[in-house]
């Protein structure tokens, strides 16, 4: 993990599911082959109806469709109410907001097998902010989280949020994933 | 200290004598599943990680099966059963269940038959069907109502990719044990009541994160009185309040179910000690329940089917894991039984076993006398589009999927979730209510609480029973 997260924010409310994250339709790529897992980042969060999609106007797309080749977003850091990742045990979801970019996302926690496959395939950060943010940043707002302190700073207002620990999961994401902590813990053979 | 069912499960698989909510543990798995939209990923994330020519850990404890995308011409979902095809060639998989109809390009022609083919259908009813359910056990599947299963007394849940390929190398995974929430039901069901309308109840009361990280125990008379069956209704719906698992006691029913089923032997059954620890409780009495729905665009938007009755609804689907057995299509057909449905109705069974159950077995769900109307006669009669096994339209999938939405409207379904754009467009309007609300639905052209139709119990006879 790096020692400070930056960028812009992608703000999303609550109970953002795994069909908004990646549509079904789209999930008959295979992230296994690289040219189609890309795809995955083209297609990121546009199942998000526009109202929600950005806010708080909404109506922002996440991944700039204009060009036919973009499989990438502006945004590095997502901040999302509650719930966030529930329905579907797709991996695809996490995945997808990897490959267009997303290092971490802060949300007021999570369905377990989106923070599950977040942190054992190794895509981004879950953190849990202390409090609500959602109503407290803006999309498009420059952010930059210090994951030793456990902090988020909104560098347009200057403000200053808690996150909350990493706790039992922190060695495997410190070591980027489940495999390489496995084999860090000795529980599989080094590759 | 007690523990509860999911406790003991976890702590057997552990190598413990006990273990208590919050701690991690790394566990033997019984059963790995998966299908064909996260297979073909779990074998990349396999092959990565262990090689090429690895093998996995135990061929006859992983259970493939394909269910989403089969009715579809799309060149990536064909691709992606040959990856399977191929996979389970090399690996030496047994339990495979192959769409053998699904050769070459274009829209495949579906089975003629339900009984010639190895093809199953959807993952979940197929689990129990071939078999590979059982107390007590493990059954990690790369799908989130992979906790259907717990309905059979047994730990099971949905995992993604990266987890699944872990488990096809070692046979292990790291769980954290869960606490436990307990409901209670009171009574018997009646006859208006399926066990979607006690899981709506129960998710719209603690909402879709309320169960979030925990196991959910479902017990009580009421429970007892479901069919084995429409308790997989329950535990299939845990997910939708969060659940990591959801799961009922063992008793004769499931025991006659499995033994008839289990292609091994032995099995555990664990029950909660008397004084096991609870999170969270609460009772319902069923006979002061109603039908319920839930409304766009959540499964904890709850309301009764009578406080919608001035909802117009476009179209009807009775199908998918939750709403696709056997006993759920003699709900509707009891319903439907002589009567016309006023909007499009797309029915798809659960499994080729729910097809053939159709055709085979008569209203009360015994096998029917030469002439007497099959369900599937029936609920074709009655006007219904029918389709073959399948997840289908549940998730919205590839365009030329059967019964998906492709168009704004409104849609009353017996499936799981109804987040925005689940069954297909975007702006189309779900409301998830049981086999009976929909069939009542159908009728009218808008929601309607099945009281209006059902006027003694309905028999569901052998259906689903072993």
């Amino acid at each position: 993990m790096q020692d400070r997260i930056r960028g812009r924010v992608y703000v999303l409310g609550d109970d953002i599911d795994t069909d908004q994250i990646i549509p079904a339709n789209f999930l008959t790529y295979n992230p296994a082959i690289p040219e189609e897992r890309k795809l995955f980042g083209r297609h990121a969060l546009c199942g998000v109806p526009a109202p929600g999609a950005g806010l708080p106007d909404g109506r922002v797309p996440f991944v700039d469709q204009s060009d036919p080749a973009n499989t990438r977003s502006d945004y590095r850091i997502i901040i999302a109410g509650r719930n966030f990742g529930c329905g579907s045990s797709r991996e695809h979801a996490p995945l997808a907001l990897a490959e267009a970019g997303v290092e971490a996302v802060v949300a007021e926690f999570y369905a377990r097998i989106f923070f599950r496959n977040s942190v054992n395939g190794g895509y981004l950060v879950p953190f849990e902010s202390v409090e609500r943010l959602v109503e407290h940043h803006r999309t498009g707002d420059e952010v930059e989280i210090d994951p030793k302190s456990g902090r988020l700073t909104n560098l347009r207002t200057g403000r200053t949020y808690a996150l909350k620990p990493l706790g039992d999961v922190a060695p495997i994401i410190e070591a980027g994933g489940v495999f390489a902590y496995a084999r860090k813990a000795g529980l599989l053979k080094k590759a | 200290m007690g523990m509860t069912i999911t406790e003991k499960i976890l702590a057997r698989h552990a190598g413990r004598s006990s273990v208590s909510a919050g701690e991690n543990v790394w566990v033997d798995v019984d059963i790995l599943m998966t299908h064909d939209v996260c297979g073909p990923g779990t074998i990349g994330v396999f092959e990565e990680h262990f090689g090429k020519d690895a093998k996995v850990w135990d061929p006859d404890r992983v259970v493939i099966i394909p269910d989403h995308y089969i009715f579809t011409a799309d060149r990536h979902a064909h691709r992606n059963i040959e990856i399977l095809r191929d996979f389970v060639r090399r690996q030496g998989i047994r339990y495979y269940y192959d769409p053998d109809f699904v050769q070459g390009e274009g829209m495949p022609s579906p089975y003629r038959d339900p009984t010639a083919t190895r093809y199953k259908g959807v993952c979940h009813k197929a689990l129990p069907e071939e078999g590979h359910v059982r107390p007590g056990e493990i059954l990690l599947g790369t799908d989130s109502h992979t906790c259907t299963a717990g309905a059979f007394g047994q730990f099971a849940t949905g995992i993604g990719n990266t987890d699944a390929g872990f488990v096809l190398g070692t046979g292990k995974t790291w769980l954290k044990v869960p606490p436990t929430m307990k409901f209670v039901f009171h009574g018997r069901i009646p006859p208006y009541l399926t066990a979607k309308d006690l899981i709506l109840a129960v998710i719209g009361e603690i909402s879709v994160s309320g169960a979030t990280y925990k196991a959910m125990y479902f017990t009580g008379e009421g429970v007892a009185s479901l069919t084995l069956e429409d308790r997989m209704t329950l535990t299939n719906m845990a997910i939708e309040a969060g659940g990591k698992n959801g799961v009922c006691d063992v008793d004769e029913k499931t025991l006659a179910y499995v033994r008839r089923r289990s292609n091994r032997p032995d099995w555990t059954v664990e029950t909660d000690d008397r004084d096991a620890r609870y999170c969270y409780v609460h009772e319902w009495d069923l006979g002061a329940m109603e039908p319920l729905v839930a409304k766009p665009h959540s499964p904890d938007n709850r309301a009764t089917a009578h406080e919608c009755r001035d909802v117009t609804i476009d179209r009807a689907y009775i199908g998918s894991c939750t709403g696709g057995k056997i006993t759920d299509m003699i709900f509707a057909a009891a319903i439907l039984q002589g009567r016309q449905v006023k909007v499009p109705t797309f029915v798809v069974p659960g499994s080729t076993e729910v097809h053939a159950d159709m055709l085979r077995l008569n209203l009360r769900g015994r096998p029917r006398a030469d002439g007497e109307p099959s369900i599937h006669d029936i609920l074709r009669e009655a006007g219904c589009t029918m389709g073959p096994a399948s997840c289908a339209a549940c998730l919205g999938g590839p365009a030329d999927t059967f019964g998906r939405l492709n168009e704004p409207i409104r849609c009353i379904s017996t499936t799981n979730r109804n987040f925005p754009g689940r069954m297909g467009h975007q702006q189309a309007g779900v409301f998830l209510a049981s086999p009976l609300t929909v069939a009542a639905s159908a009728l009218t052209g808008r929601i309607t609480d099945p009281r209006d139709y059902v006027d003694g119990p309905i028999d569901t006879g052998e259906a689903g029973v072993v």
